[in-house]
C-alpha cells in the first residue's frame, strides 16, 4: 500500500503534467486543423466480425495468403478454417502435447518468407523424452517448423526444446518472434521456478535467439559465459505471452504475465536481465513479499506495468493505414478482464491506455494480419474475430 | 511455518481422535494446497476471495459449499458462461486445468476447510471424482 501511495506522490505531478501537454497540444492540433481535426478511433468506427468459431480453447491463429486461418487449440490440434468454416478434420502431423494445466499447443506463426518457402512455425509444451534433462513426466516448451501440403504438416523439424523438464503446470511462455534478419526468438515462462529465471544455465524465463532452422547464433550474448546456454537472448522474465517486433525500430516489445499487480511491458534487448524475481511490481498471490525492491542497477525497468493485473495475453503493433490513428501503437489482449487494451506508443513510452472492446472474451491471441486487419483469438466463446474500420 | 504448525496439529489431532479417515483427510488437504497454489490461486486469490464480477469466490461460496458437486465439475472440465456466486453474477471462463483425479480431490478438500469453509470431516474422495459427469 505504501509503495502505491508513494508512486502515485512521485508520479502525479508528472502526470498533471503530460496531461497538460496532451490537451494543449489536442487544442493546438484542433485550432490549425483546417478540415478534419485528428480524432482517436472509437469503438463505434469499428466492427467486429466472426470469422472462424467452433474451436476447442483456441491459442492463436495465423491468417494464410489466401485468407485461410490456422488455428492452433492448446489441446493438440492445428484447425484450418477456409472460407469462414472450420474444416472438420484437424490438420495431421502436430507432435504429441504435454496438454495440462497452462501446457498444450501454443503459437504459431509464418516465416515472413512463408509466400516463397512456406515454413509455419509452431511452439508447444514438449513432454519429456529418454535422455532430456529434468523431472521424469515433466514438460517444457518446445518450437518446431513444418510446411502445409493439403491437410499435413510435411517438411517437419523439431528446432528447440528449452531445458529442464519441469513437472509444474505453469508458465510456458511460448510466443514466436521474427527479425526479418534471419532470426527467431522464442518466449520461455519459468515454469513456476521463479529463481531459475536469473540462473543462465537453464532456459526457464528467458527470451531465446536461434537461427531460422534452429542453429545458435554464436553472436549471442551468453555464448562465452561458462555454464550459461547459448541460446539466451535476455533473462528474468516471469511469464512471456505477448512478444512482437516494433515496426521501424526492430527491437522486440515484449509482455509478461507478473505476480498480483505486477504485469509488465518490456523492450527486450541483447542480453539484458528483466530482474523476475529479484526486482517486480507485484507480490505473491498469497500476498507476501517477493522482493521489496522494484528496481536494481543492471536491471531493466518495464516500459509499463499493470496493477491490477490484467493478464496480458497477445499483442500486436499497428502498422495498417485502415487504424490511421492507432499506427504505431500496440493493441494487447487482457486474459482476466476479457478486454483489448490500446496503448499510445510515444518513442519507447506509453502516454495513453484505454480499455477498447471490454467483455470481448478471453484474449489468447491479437495480431495484424496481412490485409491490416486485427484477429483476436477469444479462447472462451471458441473464435476468432476479424476488427476492421465499418465502411 | 504458521500453516505447517496448523496443519501438523491437525494431523496430531485428528490421528488421535479419528485415526482414520480424519488422517487421511489431513493429508488430502495438505498436497491440495500444493495443487492450489500451483493452478488455482491466480485467479481465485491466496484466501478464496476470488475477484468480484471477475473470479468467483471459493471462501463461504454459496455455489460451491452447497453443492461440492459443482466444484468438481468446475475443476474435472472445466467451466463456461454465466453462473451466480453469493448473489453477484459471473460470465467468465474457466479453462480445464487437466488435472488428475487424485489432485482434483485433494484441492476440492483443501478449498472445503480453508478460509472459513469447513466439510464437516466430509472428505472428497478420487473415486467420487471418478464418477462425476459432464453435464450434457
Amino acid at each position: 500500500m505504501n509503495g502505491k501511495t508513494s508512486i502515485l506522490k512521485k508520479y502525479l505531478p508528472v502526470a498533471l503534467g503530460g496531461l497538460l501537454m496532451t490537451a494543449s497540444v489536442g487544442l493546438m492540433s484542433y485550432n490549425n486543423a483546417t478540415d478534419s481535426p485528428k480524432k482517436s478511433i472509437a469503438e463505434s468506427d469499428l466492427k467486429v466480425d466472426t470469422v472462424a468459431t467452433g474451436l476447442t480453447m483456441p491459442w492463436a491463429s495465423a491468417l494464410l495468403p489466401n485468407g485461410d486461418l490456422l488455428v492452433t487449440e492448446r489441446g493438440g490440434k492445428l484447425r484450418l478454417v477456409s472460407k469462414g468454416q472450420l474444416d472438420a478434420t484437424p490438420i495431421s502431423g502436430i507432435p504429441e502435447v504435454w496438454y495440462k494445466g497452462q501446457g498444450g499447443l501454443l503459437d504459431i506463426a509464418l516465416h515472413p518468407d512463408y509466400k516463397t518457402n512456406g515454413w509455419i512455425y509452431i511452439s508447444y509444451s514438449s513432454p519429456k523424452k529418454d535422455g532430456e534433462e529434468g523431472d521424469d513426466g515433466g514438460a517444457n516448451t518446445a518450437l518446431m517448423r513444418a510446411k502445409l501440403k493439403g491437410k499435413e504438416l510435411t517438411d517437419i523439424q523439431q528446432l528447440f526444446k528449452a531445458i529442464p523438464n519441469v513437472k509444474g503446470n505453469v508458465h510456458f511462455g511460448g510466443r514466436i518472434v521474427f527479425d526479418k534478419k534471419g532470426y527467431v526468438f522464442l518466449s520461455l515462462g519459468e515454469r513456476g521456478q521463479k529463481e531459475n529465471s536469473q540462473n543462465l544455465g537453464k532456459d526457464q524465463g528467458k527470451v531465446v535467439r536461434l537461427f531460422e532452422d534452429g542453429k545458435i547464433p554464436t553472436d549471442n550474448p551468453f555464448v562465452k559465459t561458462a555454464g550459461a546456454r547459448p541460446e539466451i537472448w535476455t533473462y528474468g522474465h516471469r511469464n512471456p505471452q505477448g512478444m512482437v517486433i516494433h515496426p521501424t525500430t526492430g527491437v522486440i516489445w515484449e509482455h509478461e504475465h507478473g505476480p498480483q499487480g505486477g504485469d509488465e511491458l518490456n523492450i527486450v534487448e541483447k542480453g539484458k536481465n528483466y530482474g523476475w524475481p529479484l526486482i517486480t511490481y507485484g507480490i505473491d498471490y498469497d500476498n507476501s513479499i517477493i522482493s521489496k525492491d522494484t528496481a536494481k542497477a543492471g536491471m531493466e525497468q518495464p516500459v509499463i506495468f499493470w496493477r491490477p493485473s490484467i493478464a496480458p495475453c497477445g499483442m500486436t503493433f499497428v502498422t495498417s493505414d485502415k487504424f490511421k490513428d492507432w499506427k504505431g501503437d500496440l493493441i494487447v489482449g487482457s486474459l482476466k478482464f476479457m478486454q483489448l487494451h490500446h496503448l499510445t506508443i510515444k518513442g519507447n513510452k506509453v502516454t495513453k491506455r484505454e480499455v477498447i472492446f471490454d467483455k470481448i472474451g478471453r484474449v489468447r491471441d491479437v495480431r495484424q494480419g496481412w490485409d491490416g486487419n486485427i484477429y483476436v483469438v477469444l479462447e472462451n466463446s471458441g473464435k476468432v474475430v476479424r476488427i476492421s474500420p465499418k465502411s | 511455518m504458521k500453516i505447517i504448525l496448523t496443519l501438523l496439529s491437525a494431523v496430531i489431532f485428528c490421528s488421535a481422535v479419528f485415526p482414520q479417515q480424519d488422517d487421511e483427510l489431513a493429508k488430502s488437504i495438505e498436497r491440495g494446497k500444493m495443487v492450489y497454489s500451483e493452478n488455482c490461486i491466480t485467479c481465485h486469490m491466496g484466501t478464496g476471495e476470488g475477484v468480484t464480477g471477475t473470479f468467483p469466490p471459493l471462501a463461504k461460496s454459496d455455489y460451491f459449499m452447497k453443492t461440492p458437486e459443482n466444484g468438481i465439475k468446475a475443476v474435472k472440465f472445466g467451466l463456461m458462461g454465466k453462473i451466480k456466486v453469493n448473489g453477484v453474477e459471473y460470465d467468465n471462463m474457466m479453462p480445464n486445468p487437466g488435472l488428475g483425479n487424485d489432485e482434483i480431490a485433494d484441492v476440492m478438500n483443501y478449498i472445503m476447510n480453508s478460509w472459513g469453509n469447513s466439510s464437516d470431516k466430509k472428505m472428497v474422495t478420487e473415486k467420487m471424482v471418478e464418477e462425476v459427469e459432464e453435464k450434457k
